[in-house]
């Protein structure tokens, strides 16, 4: 296998795990902020897909497309946060695994209900289409590449957001003593919404991004709703940073151990098997990464000791 | 109404229905009653973990579909006279259920001890999520097990028998059922009452407290997890021998989703919730699914009206009482 | 659940004509897979309507595309609404769950979809009909039009589960190149950067894929997307008339197999097309062809006899398949698995739509590879 074989798959794993970042961010900020488990984070995911697949097949810009996927979800996030979270703060994590579980169904239903049960039609517009050569001789997708770009963007601008303005202040003291910042004259009600429909416009944002090279249709959150599940543990719940390194771990794992592992299979039995065990294998490796970090540290890799 | 009313009454209205389905001639009302006896059995199992013990497992799917592959794997092997080969052992397949539901029971509780002894390392929300990681790997695990069917499953021509009974007869498949079910909820019932039990439920709500009186919340939360598991897994046994097949659904998420939904429906931590959660949940997937294609919102609305207004479930309603969770 | 009723002519049953035959439709109508079971189903009901006969009825129902759920449907259809004939099963493990215990009770069941080897091979059954195709035969089709295109190194990959593992073996049967890679996915996966990438490096002069739904929209995407300029060959469930237009120009002038295309020239097919295309306001795919031809099969052997009444009779009626198919010869193998000619075709531009068009016969009536394993 080639040096530049190599780099080019570190650079899928590093696009995959900065799309899942996306995700990840906005569930462990809600996690962190409000002590909410939200299950129903894929169907925001799914929402700015949908929303951007119907607005670029509306008007064909897809600049406008990604603006629609925001807006969609934030939407949402905030119709979600105000009629159904608001009720389940108080409640522990039980009620609210399924409340959001019991938002999947509905979510799922009116998607398909409203769009039909074909897959939509969305791509990148051609101004970001095609591969461009790297240096090494690397052809890699331009698309991508820009993927790669806005996710370290976003982590950056979250970052900025909660280190350097008075609303990451807030959300910051509100991760750490609610009745306190409530005391001191903050709308605690109004910063939980702003923080729901954030964390909502992230999922949509990656829905929206992701759906133009996959495929957009009803159910397309789940998946990537456990990856993200995944990510945010083994970070630690409630780190925006752990959720990075997460991220990026699983998307580095995901990748190449499906590359790999075939390979070290192949030289121990013929490569039949070993293509299908590889696989196999590979399939469930990040869950035995994730396994192996709870056990080693118990609240993930930055996650507050309990 | 007090609780042991419900309960009785959940019992009788799960004895009754079948009787009069028997009765009418609509044999596929005993089905569903099986199905609902077997479901919640499986819930059963999973609350003494979750309402009991307080550990919210989103893993419980695995036993359940190790149940129903311990019963695939040597139904399969009987059918085809081929021998199950265990290293240096080869033991032949088998047909009769009490020594499925002994394997099963076996399997899923030495999966159990595994599982629970590196997951009780963690708490809260981090449980929840390497049970969940647990259950997929059993998952996908099962997807490429060629030589079980992967993800297409193993189908089995013929209902296992029972010494005495003709399990092929809906009414005597569904007596057998039920009377596990009756056995199980006994013995939960007397494990509340039981000093485990007690020191279980110490354990969930003052674990510090438990360990300054010297015992280990670690240990009671491990036993309560692995016969949890067994129960589980012997429900996945009946149930793959009421579907007359095992696939690695059986194994995913939404299956482990689907039991914790179970259990909330019909109240947490009390001994008839899971009956009458998988009563209702049945009933519900009958007739909304045949009122319209979009039967799965309608559920999603249900069951969202029930966490926000109904704390407690079903049972929480029936007997005025609220929540029994600490 | 309680059970959507159709009746083939509504018209005729509100006279009141009694409905003699009772046929369990159960398919896929919800979640992310129910595109295939609406055009099964839409495809068979359109073929009861033009036939005119009152006295069929058709209990439809959706499996949600669970193995357990799809049991619990056929348990219910054969013991409360007493039905004769079940159809409409559109994924293979679906059909291993179902149909095994129902042809053991003495149902029929027409498959119009799914084709699984053990159904066509060692545990083939008398009531047992695949109307559709083996599941190698698409796959065996795309390595015969490799061997007939001259490629002699391909790359091929597929998700790692049964139907995968066939479609690979099922491509090698036919395929006498040499192999420049073989992959097996994950169930379910979108991203398949990192396979495009061992494709560019591999050296290879074609790509066999076979991903079915979602997974293939996301694959066609990424690899027009990525620069590759490899040719791509697959069977058409990736490029039937539902996924293209989500896929779009990513997949237009790529090759695919199909025992059906629109264009396949005969009069009966053309009736279809259009008749299809009137009712439902879209082009059929082709498990719309196969749920038309389904009951177009059923109709012709309910006209020689009725299955309750004559099984034999019945089961001898199907086996002649005396009925006009879309795919102009029809016939069934000793295992009542079709023996029929499979075509290559291109993914062309209509206009706004994406279709297919026949540029070739990649396999003459072909039968498939388990039929000698079938002691009926």
């Amino acid at each position: 296998m080639s040096l530049i074989l190599i780099l080019e798959q570190v650079l899928n794993g590093l696009q995959a795990g900065v799309m899942l970042f996306l995700m990840a961010a906005g569930l462990t900020l809600i996690f962190g902020v409000m002590g909410l488990i939200n299950l129903a984070h894929g169907s925001l995911y799914m929402v700015g897909a949908f929303a951007a697949a119907g607005v670029a097949a509306a008007t064909g810009s897809f600049l406008l497309a990604l603006v629609a996927a925001l807006v969609a979800a934030a939407a949402a996030g905030v119709v979600v946060e105000t009629v159904v979270m608001r009720r389940l703060y108080a409640r522990d994590h039980l009620d609210q695994v399924l409340a959001t579980f019991a938002l999947i169904l509905i979510f799922s239903e009116l998607t398909r209900w409203a769009f039909g049960s074909f897959p939509l039609y969305l791509n990148p517009p051609d101004w970001l289409s095609g591969p461009v050569t790297l240096p090494g001789g690397i052809r890699y997708p331009v698309y991508r590449l820009a993927l790669i770009g806005i996710g370290l963007a976003v982590g950056l601008g979250l970052w900025a957001l909660t280190r350097r303005t008075r609303l990451g202040i807030r959300i910051r003291a509100g991760e750490n003593d609610r009745e306190m910042i409530a005391a001191l004259g903050v709308d605690i009600g109004r910063l939980y919404t702003l923080v729901f429909a954030l964390g909502a416009a992230l999922a949509g944002l990656a829905g929206a991004l992701v759906g133009a090279i996959q495929s957009v249709q009803v159910g397309m959150g789940e998946p990537v709703l456990i990856l993200a599940f995944v990510v945010i543990v083994i970070g630690g719940i409630g780190s925006i940073r752990g959720a990075f390194v997460g991220a990026l771990l699983v998307g580095l794992t995901d990748t190449l151990g499906g590359i790999f592992l075939p390979e070290l299979f192949k030289l121990v039995t013929d490569p039949a098997t070993a293509t299908q065990a590889g696989a196999s294998l590979s399939s469930m490796s990040i869950y035995i990464l994730m396994s192996l970090v709870l056990i080693w540290r118990p609240t993930g890799l930055f996650g507050a000791k309990a | 109404m007090s609780e042991r009313w419900v309960t009785l009454a959940a019992l009788a209205a799960l004895l009754a229905l079948p009787l009069w389905a028997l009765a009418a001639d609509e044999p596929f009302t005993i089905t569903l009653a099986t199905r609902a006896a077997i479901l919640a059995l499986a819930a059963t199992g999973l609350n003494i973990a979750l309402g009991t013990g307080g550990l919210v497992s989103l893993g419980h799917a695995a036993f359940f579909g190790i149940g129903g592959y311990a019963m695939g794997i040597l139904a399969s092997h009987a059918q085809t006279f081929a021998p199950l080969s265990l290293g240096p052992w080869e033991v032949p397949g088998t047909q009769s259920m009490p020594v499925i539901w002994l394997v099963a029971i076996a399997a899923s509780a030495l999966a159990a001890l595994a599982i629970g002894a590196l997951s009780l390392r963690t708490a809260g929300v981090y449980f929840i999520m390497i049970t969940l990681a647990f259950g997929q790997m059993f998952f996908y695990f099962a997807t490429s097990w060629r030589a079980y069917g992967g993800e297409d499953g193993l189908s089995i021509w013929v209902r296992n028998g029972f010494p005495g009974l003709n399990t092929l007869v809906p009414i005597q498949f569904f007596g057998l059922c039920f009377a596990v079910l009756l056995l199980a909820m006994l013995l939960h019932g007397r494990l509340i009452r039981a000093p485990f039990g007690l020191a279980l439920d110490a354990a969930r709500q003052a674990p510090a407290r438990v360990l300054a009186v010297g015992l280990s919340p670690y240990r009671l939360q491990l036993a309560a997890f692995v016969l949890s598991g067994a129960i589980t897994g012997l429900a996945g046994a009946l149930y793959a021998d009421l579907n007359r097949f095992v696939s690695p659904a059986m194994l995913s998420w939404q299956m482990s989703g689907e039991l914790i939904v179970l259990v909330i429906l019909g109240g947490v931590g009390r001994l008839a919730g899971p009956l009458i959660g998988a009563g209702l949940f049945v009933a519900l997937e009958h007739w909304l699914g045949g009122a319209t294609e979009y039967w799965h919102a309608w559920l999603g609305a249900i069951l969202l009206a029930i966490v926000l207004f109904a704390r407690g479930g079903i049972v929480g309603l029936l007997t005025g009482q609220g929540d029994r969770r600490g | 659940m309680k059970g959507l009723y159709v009746a083939a002519a509504l018209a005729a049953l509100a006279t009141g004509a009694a409905a003699e035959v009772k046929v369990g439709m159960i398919t896929t109508l919800s979640g992310g897979g129910a595109g295939l079971g609406i055009d099964v189903r839409d495809g068979f009901l359109l073929a009861l309507e033009q036939s005119g006969r009152d006295d069929i009825e058709v209990i439809v129902e959706d499996d949600a595309q669970a193995p357990d759920t799809a049991v619990q449907l056929a348990d219910r259809m054969i013991q409360s609404d007493r039905v004769q004939v079940l159809t409409g099963i559109v994924w293979s493990n679906l059909a291993m769950a179902v149909v095994p215990s129902a042809v053991n009770q003495g149902i029929f069941y027409l498959s119009p979809n799914a084709g699984p080897s053990q159904l066509a091979g060692a545990n083939c059954h008398e009531n047992y009909f695949n109307v559709a195709w083996q599941n190698d035969n698409l796959h065996e089709a795309a390595g015969a039009w490799a061997n007939q295109t001259g490629y002699a190194n391909s790359f091929i990959l597929a998700p790692n589960y049964p139907a995968g593992q066939d479609a690979l073996t099922g491509y090698k049967r036919f395929y006498e190149g040499e192999l420049a890679g073989e992959i097996y996915t994950e169930l379910g996966q979108t991203d398949y950067a990192a396979e495009i990438a061992q494709i560019r490096a591999s050296g290879a002069d074609s790509v066999f894929f076979f991903l079915p739904g979602g997974m293939g929209i996301s694959f066609l995407k990424q690899y027009a997307d990525s620069g590759v300029d490899i040719p791509v060959i697959g069977p058409a469930f990736s490029f039937d008339q539902g996924i293209l237009q989500a896929v779009g120009d990513a997949a237009l002038g790529v090759v695919n197999t199909s025992q059906w295309s629109k264009d396949i020239d005969n009069p009966t097919n053309a009736a279809f097309v259009e008749s299809f295309q009137a009712e439902y306001g879209r082009l059929p795919s082709l498990y719309a062809s196969q749920g038309f031809d389904t009951a177009n099969l059923l109709i012709s052997a309910l006209e020689v006899a009725d299955p309750s009444e004559d099984p034999d009779a019945f089961r001898a009626a199907l086996e002649a398949a005396d009925f006009d198919s879309t795919r102009g010869d029809f016939e069934f193998g000793p295992n009542h698995h079709p023996i029929q000619d499979i075509y290559a075709r291109e993914v062309v531009q209509e206009g706004d739509v994406f279709t297919n068009r026949i540029i070739g016969v990649a396999l003459e009536d072909r039968g498939d590879a388990y039929a000698e394993e079938c002691a009926m």
